[in-house]
């Protein structure tokens, strides 16, 4: 039994999880756990899922071998390419099964919270391939300072409404989805983006992720003679990069590290509390008032994460630590410039961890995999200004 | 249930119901412009029973009306503990019910809100993410402290869910009358009657319509088929527009009315 299995029958993982939504949400849980489960055990729906993410989306995604990174710092490091994959990033591999789960519900149209707008794009273009309606929310200060992306999810055919409650951010389109969802289920699904939200989501989610773990654990140990690689280390928002990376390793002797932004550290700096459907880890006042994040990464400047990883925590199979803005800057430009490969903010704090640690907690001559999880076009722009370019 | 063992709020609907009335329990925000000033009046103006909120930062169930007071009243610095306080020394004279989202009561901890309320003299709770499967510790414990604890029941809630739903839930039957959030609209959902001739089929509880019902004549429509009805946006738009204890006090009055016209 792997410690990635499925969830209890009441979508918990340890204590983490479970379904805390209005009772109006209840029946589409149900429906949507039950119609995942046989999908899932489907050889044909399957092999839909799996020769769409290859035909379309570009997989597998290869493992690189950085080798003047790793001569500069001492440590072998091999990165999981999910910044290859289709729209640029592994958030395809979530959307294109739930998009094939839609269809097999029934369901005509699909609502999507986005942050920096990866998963907004996913689940656009996922939309666009099967003939799906499509709107993705996004907070106003998103909009504003992701134009670029709403530009490419109006072209798929999407509309993006611009959520202006609350903070204007993540946590506010996940708000506002949420609440057009208990008006529309009948004809909607609700494509979370990441391992969070109630019972099924966290479990399907990383079910879906979970080819980047499979993917990658062949291909290490094919360039390591049979070993897997001493550290897998992923960055965690709501954490499903990792989470999916983490479920091809958990039952190997690689040590599993999950990477936070500093000012969005909900397993270090949370504690557990109840938001978007899920018990987990939160950052909260001190009478449970949920706090905004604070991270150069919009993809991770969320206060919640996906309940495994407060599981994974608890029983300390991954551990989890941060990486500030500034280490993150550096690290983009370190990858950039050893390597050629521009990473996007996200999985720049796992390089900034490997670079802060290589020869401290990480031992010389350790192998470390990363998983790239997307790529560094979208935040140009925002690295351009921070390090004072004109763009 | 035999009468002796019905808890505060069930008792005074169920009296109220049971002499032919109409049940009218009115939303208002904790912590809003002169809330509490407000309370009295629309006790005043006839409502059987108020629902007092308390403000949460990620309010899924409710609309941009409820968001807004939400927010000015976190704006304005309220805290759960200082409605609770607010609540105990205003010792309004008909039961109060506090609709919250779950975290505020989980960051507290089961007993020591439970003990709170039932100190503040807090007769029952409405958490509408906190759904049948996921409140049995808190209808436990909420119980042990004579609160009880109110249960959502919504339009897209199958039949045998209903009635296990309409057993678990103390004080009402909060039938959601319309799949959405919480919010006015211009006429009243068909599925608002469909959930109160439901629920009514499966409960001897009193079975209130709120989410969706916006006037008098729509509670008076709904309660041809519910016992009652639960009021919020409509009542929380004039407390933003600037109205005051008396805007709310005219309007709690035109419900009453119309619920007592039929």
């Amino acid at each position: 039994m792997s410690i990635m299995g499925p969830p209890s029958a009441s979508g918990r993982f340890g204590e983490y999880g479970g379904r805390f939504v209005p009772e109006s949400l209840i029946p589409a849980c149900f429906e949507l756990e039950a119609v995942f489960n046989e999908a899932w055990g489907d050889p044909e729906f399957v092999g839909e899922y799996r020769r769409i993410l290859s035909e379309f989306g570009g997989r597998p995604t290869p493992v690189t071998e950085l080798r003047r990174f790793s001569e500069k710092f001492g440590v072998r490091v091999f990165l999981k390419r999910e910044d290859l994959a289709h729209t640029g990033s592994h958030k395809i591999n979530n959307v294109i099964g739930q998009a094939l789960l839609t269809r097999r519900m029934g369901k005509t149209r699909l609502i999507a919270e986005t942050g920096a707008g990866q998963h907004g794009v996913a689940t656009a273009t996922a939309a666009a391939l099967l003939g799906l309606e499509c709107v993705v929310y996004m907070g106003e200060v998103d909009v504003a300072r992701q134009a670029l992306n709403v530009f490419r999810m109006r072209l798929l055919g999407a509309s993006v409404v611009s959520v202006v409650s609350g903070s204007r951010t993540l946590k506010d389109a996940i708000n506002e989805a949420m609440r057009e969802w208990v008006a529309s289920v009948e004809t909607t699904h609700y494509c979370i983006g990441s391992v969070m939200g109630p019972h099924p989501y966290p479990y399907m989610v990383r079910e879906f992720q979970r080819i980047v773990g499979e993917e990658a654990l062949v291909q290490s140990k094919e360039i390591l003679d049979g070993q897997v690689p001493d550290y897998v280390i992923a960055c965690v928002g709501g954490g499903s990069n990792a989470a999916g990376t983490f479920a091809g390793f958990v039952d190997t002797t690689a040590k599993l590290v999950g990477v936070e932004p500093e000012g969005g550290a909900a397993i270090n700096r949370g504690i557990p509390g109840v938001v978007h459907g899920m018990r987990s880890n939160l950052l909260q006042d001190d009478v449970g008032q949920v706090l905004e994040a604070h991270s150069i990464s919009a993809g991770l400047d969320y206060p919640g994460v996906g309940p495994e990883h407060s599981y994974l925590a608890s029983i300390r199979r991954a551990s989890y630590v941060t990486a500030n803005d500034d280490e993150v800057l550096n690290a983009l430009q370190v990858l950039s410039k050893f390597e050629g490969i521009i990473p996007a903010l996200e999985p720049a704090h796992a390089i900034a961890y490997v670079i802060r640690e290589a020869g401290k907690e990480i031992p010389l001559g350790s192998t470390v995999l990363v998983t790239m999880s997307g790529r560094g076009d979208k935040d140009a722009e925002l690295v351009a200004q921070l390090l004072g370019d004109d763009v | 249930m035999p009468r002796e063992s019905l808890g505060r709020l069930e008792l005074a609907l169920t009296d109220k119901k049971m002499s032919g009335g109409k049940l009218l329990v009115p939303y208002v925000c904790g912590g809003l412009g002169d809330w509490v000033e407000t309370i009295h009046a629309i006790i005043e103006a006839g409502a059987d029973a108020v629902e007092v909120g308390i403000p949460f930062s990620d309010p899924i169930m409710d609309g941009p009306t409820i968001q807004e007071a939400a927010q000015k009243a976190l704006e304005a610095g309220t805290t759960p503990w200082q409605i609770l306080s607010e609540v105990r020394r205003a010792s309004f004279s008909v039961p109060i019910a506090v609709m919250t989202y779950y975290n505020i009561i989980h960051h507290a901890g089961h007993e020591r809100f439970a003990k709170e309320l039932e100190q503040c003299g807090i007769a029952g709770s409405i958490i509408p993410d906190l759904q049948l499967d996921e409140a049995t510790d808190w209808i436990r414990v909420s119980g042990e402290n004579r609160i009880e604890n109110v249960l959502l029941a919504a339009p897209s809630t199958p039949p045998e869910r209903l009635k296990r739903l309409a057993d678990n839930s103390r004080g009402f039957v909060y039938g959601v009358g319309r799949m959405g959030v919480t919010g006015e609209h211009a006429s009243l959902a068909d599925s608002a009657s469909e959930i109160a001739r439901r629920l009514k089929e499966c409960t001897e509880k009193p079975v209130l319509v709120g989410v969706g019902v916006s006037n008098a004549d729509q509670a008076a429509l709904v309660s041809r088929v519910s016992d009652g009805v639960i009021v919020g946006s409509a009542l929380v738009r004039r407390l933003l527009q600037g109205g005051g204890p008396q805007a709310a006090h005219d309007f709690v009055g035109e419900l009453r009315r119309g619920l007592d016209a039929g």
